[in-house]
């Protein structure tokens, strides 16, 4: 089979190196052309993939070298996960870099810090304040450790922009040069009245203090993306795939749709499918945050990246590569944390105008402090406050406010099961004021049970008409009923009759054969299990054939009252059962409901069933509000109703949850849409907010999500910017006149360093949230 | 005043006047239309800066980053929700298809270098 393959490779340092690469590759078996391309570091082949394997092509670049990065990010979807992995890399080797540079400049910039002031540190001989020694010294500091600082402003300049290099660069640079003309050029110091003083101790420690800031910043901000990284790190890597009898590891890149794929117990399920033989028990926490353990069997679908606890069993791969779960939560995930809050618009706008502004006011400070200065040292004020005014401004801070609480929060929120779709839901979703719940299939299971099993009229069909009317007898004889309900119901795929069966199937009841079988349309069945003829069904078929439901009819009020539907079971005209059906709330309906309304959230109901029913529900989960009735295109209309009521003159946010499949336009209307979803349909489109783990618990948590990531951002946008708006005027002296301080640059270094390691510092917190 | 303070203001004056016109006098950025792919060098900034690109239809948008400052090394475009690593040297292709006329922000992870994406209805 002739492939064409891509891969990166590392280590190359000149073209030649290319040629030397591409020609261990061509000699490789099975390649038939190669080409390496030493721009983008990356080679290209083609050949027969059977032999020319990845194996072997790694070891021919490896002989000539160089690593090619081979595993896995050939397809088409991974090519995502190669880049970030390189980037991590980088990263690496960036921090690496960066420790060399500080563990060289700090020890440089104490050596020059002790020779500027021998005065103070009458210890250190005498050479070490030589000012050419310390010209020295500090050129070290200033252009190999401080390189990047002028490459990165020089490259803004060219296209007149200009970041926060920039300003470093100039504030080191001025302190820099000014001493080394000094050195270098006393007499015209001299000559134009120039104070001989030197600065090489400020441009130094400056230097290496933002260096510090920044290895600290970039270790920091490798854990905001830590929850992605977790994410990808659950794909598996091999799937034992079943081809023509034999079972075979493969990399799980090569798995097809079709493919049949056999899990063993305490292995991670590779991709998403159906389970076609075989029963197990899974964990699927990682992937939905649901904490117990699932058991499936035969027809049912399965999540790659899951853990299988118990059984071995055999599915069908229906979804592979980008298509899959796991693949569509990283990508919402990522896309989430690209994205930018209305929040930070404000910080956006300022930091576009900030560093031209920091430059201007630099300016300004010099002239100022120049002619307004005490008269004695007017130029070494002004040069220094001018200085500090350039390195403690720091825009930063400003632009880490927002997008690293978004990430550690979207993170936070991913790993709980909760997906959240942009940075947007994120910053509403904690104005929420009502929350909206659809009733069936969100608050309730969706599936009718049943809850009520009533015996009637005994003497028809009792079982031992002696024995006392204990508790075990009742057991037997409402067991009658139902084992008699669901014998006629045996086929059936009413829901009702299936809830029938369901409950019998629960109580290991066996069912009995039926002669005469009828089908009553609409109103029920009847049918003969030995030499009694039943009838099953509604009141109006009761009505009918006549039956004196009379006896019955207290029981079955009580009954619809509660929201039950009433399926009478009768004989010879007379009910001898009633079986009581409903839609059963969620377990974790009513303390979601709770949890909500104690954070003073309004909360709704709204269904589609009759009013009776709706109170009942809204009555057993404490829900005062109830919309009944509401046909499913009106939900989104109700949802805008809402909206539109408003409270002190203010629209109040709303929320509202769905299961997803049928409510996509009412949780596109709403402020904040919560779907209850698998994480691949199309609700996670049209909601903004997608419960994976299913729990109902969860609403309230999104909301506790982003109440503390709103509160991290403001107090991040706070500290940015009264950072900046406090310590600039202080670094240009205003205090002076009044208190006689002044900002040293490198304490300006240091603060500036500070506060942007503090704003990625605050948003990490975030992780600890408990949810 | 001395003869060296009225200098000084002067001059700082006139540094404060060129700072203004170097960073925000300069002229609009010629807007580059293109229709189905676009090549965009990273280099102290993106060139072309301004693109005009047409709604409805996707166009390929081909990174292209030489500047090893470590500011550029993200590219944003926060209403596409993008937002991607740049490995130097490397084309890094990222496709767009906008179905809305306007204005879109592209720029770089620290929000410092800015671009623009100019939706239009082109006939192209």
């Amino acid at each position: 089979m002739k492939v064409k393959k891509s891969f990166p490779i590392v280590g190359m340092h000149c073209a030649s190196c290319a040629r030397l690469i591409e020609r261990q590759l061509s000699k490789t078996p099975g390649v038939v052309s190669a080409s390496v391309n030493y721009a983008s570091e990356a080679a290209t082949i083609e050949g027969d993939g059977q032999i020319a394997t990845d194996d072997a092509l790694a070891k021919a670049v490896e002989s000539a070298g160089y690593k090619a990065l081979l595993t896995g990010e050939l397809k088409g979807g991974k090519t995502e996960k190669t880049i970030e992995e390189r980037k991590e890399e980088a990263k690496k080797r960036e921090l690496q870099n960066l420790k060399i540079k500080i563990i060289v400049s700090s020890i440089l910039s104490v050596v020059i810090l002790l020779g500027s002031f021998p005065e103070w540190f009458s210890f250190v001989p005498y050479a070490f304040s030589n000012p050419w020694y310390l010209l020295l010294l500090s050129s070290i500091v200033q252009f190999w450790a401080g390189k990047d600082f002028y490459l990165a402003t020089w490259s803004g300049l060219k296209n007149r922009a200009a970041s926060m290099d920039t300003l470093i660069a100039i504030g080191t640079s001025a302190a820099y040069f000014f001493s080394a003309f000094g050195v270098l050029l006393p007499g015209i110091f001299e000559k134009y009245g120039f104070p001989m003083i030197m600065y090489f101790d400020t441009a130094a420690v400056i230097i290496t203090l933002i260096l510090l800031g920044r290895y600290l910043e970039a270790r920091a901000k490798l854990h905001t993306s830590d929850a992605i990284k977790k994410l990808l790190q659950l794909q598996a890597k091999t799937a034992r795939v079943v081809r023509q009898g034999e079972e075979i590891d493969i990399p799980i890149e090569e798995v097809k749709v079709g493919d049949i794929i056999r899990v063993r117990p305490g292995e991670k399920i590779p991709i998403d499918g159906k389970i076609i033989e075989g029963v197990s028990s899974i964990d699927e926490s990682m992937v939905t945050g649901e904490s117990i353990p699932v058991d499936k069997t035969a027809g049912d679908s399965v999540i790659g990246a899951t853990m299988n606890k118990s059984g071995t069993f055999l599915f069908k791969a229906t979804k592979v590569g980008s298509d899959t779960m796991l693949a569509n939560i990283v990508k919402m995930v990522s896309e989430a944390q690209s994205s930018h809050a209305p929040i930070q618009r404000l910080a956006d706008t300022v930091s576009s105008y900030f560093v031209p502004v920091v430059l201007m006011l630099a300016v300004a400070t010099f002239v100022l402090w120049y002619v307004f200065g005490p008269a004695t040292a007017a130029f070494s004020f002004a040069f220094t406050n001018m200085i500090a005014v350039l390195i403690i401004a720091c825009p930063c801070a400003l632009g880490l406010a927002t997008p690293t609480a978004i990430m550690v929060g979207t993170g936070k929120g991913a790993e709980h099961g909760i997906l959240i779709k942009n940075a947007e839901t994120l910053e509403i979703a904690n104005k929420v004021k009502v929350t909206v719940f659809d009733k069936t299939g969100t608050l309730t299971e969706g599936k009718p049970k049943v809850t009520d099993i009533v015996e009637v009229y005994r003497s028809s069909f009792i079982v031992d008409r002696h024995r006392k009317s204990d508790e075990r007898t009742n057991n037997l004889r409402t067991n009658q009923v139902l084992r008699i309900a669901a014998s006629l119901e045996k086929g059936s795929e009413h829901a009702l009759g299936e809830a029938i069966l369901e409950e019998a199937k629960r109580n290991k009841l066996e069912v009995e054969k039926v002669k005469d079988f009828k089908a009553i349309s609409g109103k029920g069945i009847e049918g003969s299990i030995g030499n009694t003829k039943y009838t099953l069904g509604n009141r109006a078929l009761m009505k009918d054939l006549d039956v004196d439901i009379e006896s019955a009819e207290g029981r079955v009020q009580k009954l619809e009252n509660e929201g039950k539907t009433v399926v009478f079971l009768a004989t010879d005209k007379n009910v001898i059962g009633l079986i009581g059906i409903a839609d059963t709330p969620k377990d974790s309906a009513r303390g979601a409901v709770n949890a909500l309304q104690k954070q003073g959230i309004d909360v709704w109901m709204i269904t589609g069933d009759n009013e009776r029913t709706a109170k009942a529900v809204a009555k057993k989960l404490e829900i005062k509000n109830v919309m009944a009735d509401v046909l499913p295109d009106e939900k989104a209309e109700k949802v805008k109703e809402l909206k539109d009521l408003k409270t002190d003159y203010r629209s109040r946010v709303v929320a509202f949850v769905g299961d997803g499949i049928n409510d996509a336009p009412a949780l596109a209307s709403a402020d904040v849409g919560i779907a209850m979803g698998t994480g691949t349909d199309i609700a996670m489109e049209s909601a903004g907010i997608t419960l994976l783990n299913r729990d109902l618990r969860s609403v309230d948590s999104a909301i506790t999500l982003s109440k503390s990531t709103l509160s991290v951002i403001k107090q991040n946008l706070v500290w940015a910017f009264g950072y900046n708006v406090i310590l600039i005027p202080v670094a240009m002296g205003v205090l002076y006149p009044i208190f006689g301080w002044l900002l040293n640059p490198a304490l300006a270094a240091f603060a500036m360093a500070a506060s942007s390691i503090s704003v990625v510092g605050n948003s990490l917190r975030l992780k600890r949230v408990s949810l | 005043m001395s003869i060296d303070e009225i200098l000084v203001s002067v001059a700082g004056l006139g540094l404060i006047g060129f700072i203004w016109w170097f960073f925000f006098g300069k002229r609009q950025a010629a807007v580059n239309t293109v229709g189905d792919e676009v090549e965009i060098i990273v280099e102290g900034g993106y060139k072309p800066s301004v693109i005009e690109i047409p709604v409805d239809r996707k166009t390929k948008l081909t990174f292209i980053r030489k500047d090893p400052n470590s500011c550029l090394e993200e590219i944003v475009i926060p209403d596409f929700k993008i937002k991607k690593y740049l490995p130097i040297g490397e084309r890094i292709v990222i496709s767009v298809t906008p179905k809305k006329v306007g204005e879109y922000d592209i720029h770089c992870g620290m929000n410092m270098f800015h671009g623009k994406l100019l939706v239009t209805k082109l006939n192209i």
